[in-house]
């Protein structure tokens, strides 16, 4: 058999451009990495956003206040609940309004149920992006009836709108508690199904451990917030550091990770939808009776139907709010809240008419995204799947 | 809440603060543009201030006022759990705005964003393209006088492709 020298068998190549995305199964159809190669190893990479930006900014602008809701159910469109708290939280404070203590627990709750919903698809898709189906379909069943109970609550699956300013659309249904009670037992226990398939299993770990792997300085320094940051030791959650609605009132936990990589980011996640689910069922012992908004004189939320259509004042002030929207002093504020990706910051100008002037949320994916370069450079091709599924980007809120 | 970091500021940048106050909790300094690097580097530097968390940067548009623009700038301490906004007018003639890329890899995209929706240009940055759009886009749409409905010429698909008709006729607007 002839002899070959090693120098013989290697080709000389050039860095090869691979566009990995938009269309691209683990991409989740809005981004784009455009990855250069040498062989098999990246050398660097452009991660390019923009495919789902539908110009958020600019419709906040020609709506009045209250309208914002809808669109913000389609920022992080895997926790809705979360993005329409933080919005009308911000409008509160541009108001200086404090709703009253049954409406922060309801928030919370739904909030928090909207976490683990977030956290079990995000872990559902990166499962799956490393072949894991079973743990997908196990997770986003999870999810399911907990989209049941919040569909029971607001009508809706995914776009629930249900936040107002100054309250909420409705009060929850009798049945609630023992529904919650009931269902996120179940739901926790195929979570743990899930970790006992993955946690341990070869495959997963070698695909996930050490690899996407930052330090915490660097992830401050990119802007990380979130699960993405605690996986790296920083225990920086805002719930705790600044904390809003009842959160103060409620015990809780904030899981950390060691090593910044991709596994401790999955397991972050899992030990949250925890964390989560314990500020549920003590937030549903503790739900107070009480009104679930501010009241109707304050002239913030719609009248009751029944008094719009047989008093002349509510009619008209109906007629106020829907025509020229809620009267915002003029003010800036920038008001901040923990959602599932992180700080999710809302920075509002009002000029004083029924208007933003300018409605900016400062997504905390964008920031997350932004290090996905420096995490897969001098790693191999495949790795950026993981890495990618674990930062979780969700296009509707980096790009909006 | 961060009154300390404004007197801060104020004594060690006499003149380039130009206004500060507190709304509901919010502080806000303004400083003059060829302040704004310093002041910022100042604020994160200084063991005193150690606002080392970049938290968001975004502009504002204020077509009636000169200069046109504001630069809004947020920023937290990760120590003492402050937060600060710091603010700058940017004139329209001089569109440009000193870049925070060498104090933070994070000011990077957001300052993109920043560009592409308001065509401020950030002085310094090393890859000032746009981001959330796409190169061929005419005008920066987060500026108060771009229309809405406003249409954008159709993009051909290759360089050396002739130019295609509009798919359908210009709307007035």
């Amino acid at each position: 058999m002839e002899e070959y020298r090693e120098e013989e068998l290697t080709l000389p190549a050039e860095p090869m451009l691979l566009h990995m995305g938009p269309s691209h199964p683990a991409m989740h159809g809005t981004v784009r990495c455009v990855v250069k190669l040498d062989g098999e190893t990246v050398v660097g990479s452009d991660v390019q956003i923009g495919y789902l930006h539908r110009g958020f900014e600019k419709e906040c602008e020609w709506g009045t206040w209250t309208q914002v809701f809808p669109y913000t159910d389609r920022l992080n469109y895997a926790s809705p609940l979360l993005n329409n708290i933080g919005y009308a939280l911000a409008v509160e404070k541009l108001l200086g309004l404090q709703v009253p203590a049954r409406c922060q627990y309801i928030r919370v709750i739904l909030g928090e149920l909207a976490r683990i919903c977030d956290h079990s698809v995000c872990s559902a898709a990166m499962a799956m992006e490393l072949g894991a189906f079973t743990v997908f379909l196990y997770l986003v069943k999870a999810r399911e009836w907990i989209f049941d109970i919040l569909e029971e609550v607001t009508g809706a699956r995914v776009t629930h709108a249900f936040c107002r300013i100054g309250g909420l659309r409705w009060d929850l249904p009798e049945n609630f508690a023992d529904r919650v009670r009931s269902v996120l037992p179940k739901s926790l226990e195929a979570i743990h199904e899930c970790e006992q398939l993955l946690l341990r299993n070869r495959i997963f770990m070698d695909r996930t451990m050490g690899v996407g792997t930052i330090t915490p300085e660097r992830a401050l320094a990119w802007g990380w917030t979130g699960p993405c940051l605690r996986s790296t030791g920083v225990a920086y959650d805002v719930r705790k550091a600044h904390p809003y609605l009842v959160y103060e009132d409620l015990d809780f936990d904030i899981p950390v990770g060691s090593q910044g990589d991709n596994y401790d980011r999955f397991v972050c996640r899992l030990e949250e939808i925890r964390q989560s689910a314990r500020i549920v069922m003590q937030a549903l012992d503790k739900l107070p009776d009480g009104p679930i908004a501010v009241p109707d004189d304050t002239g913030i939320l719609l009248p009751q139907k029944l008094e719009t259509y047989t008093t002349i004042e509510r009619t008209i002030q109906h007629f106020k709010i829907i025509m020229e929207g809620i009267q915002v002093p003029p003010g800036e504020v920038y008001s901040y809240s923990e959602a599932a990706n992180g700080e999710l910051g809302f920075y509002l100008v009002s000029n004083g008419s029924g208007k933003p002037w300018k409605c900016r949320v400062r997504p905390p994916c964008f920031a997350n995204v932004q290090a996905l370069s420096e995490l897969t450079r001098g790693r191999l091709l495949p790795d950026i799947i993981p890495t990618f599924g674990s930062i979780n980007m969700i296009g509707g809120e980096c790009d909006r | 809440m961060s009154q300390r970091l404004v007197d801060l500021v104020k004594s060690r940048f006499p003149q380039g603060v130009l206004e500060s106050h507190d709304f509901r909790g919010d502080d806000t300094v303004v400083v003059r543009r060829e302040d704004y690097l310093e002041v910022v580097r100042f604020l994160k530097d200084s063991p005193g201030t150690a606002m080392d968390f970049f938290v968001d940067l975004t502009c504002v548009d204020w077509p009636e006022r000169k200069p046109r623009f504001d630069v809004v700038l947020h920023l937290k301490s990760f120590g003492s759990g402050e937060r600060l906004r710091v603010k700058t007018g940017v004139p329209e003639d001089d569109c440009t705005c000193p870049s925070l890329t060498g104090l933070w890899p994070a000011a990077n995209w957001f300052e993109r964003e920043a560009y592409d929706m308001y065509g401020v240009r950030f002085s310094g940055h090393p890859d000032l393209r746009r981001i959330l759009l796409y190169e061929e886009f005419e005008g920066h749409p987060l500026r108060k006088d771009y229309p809405k409905e406003k249409r954008q010429p159709l993009v051909p698909m290759r360089d050396d492709a002739p130019p295609q008709p509009p798919p359908f006729p210009e709307r007035p607007h």
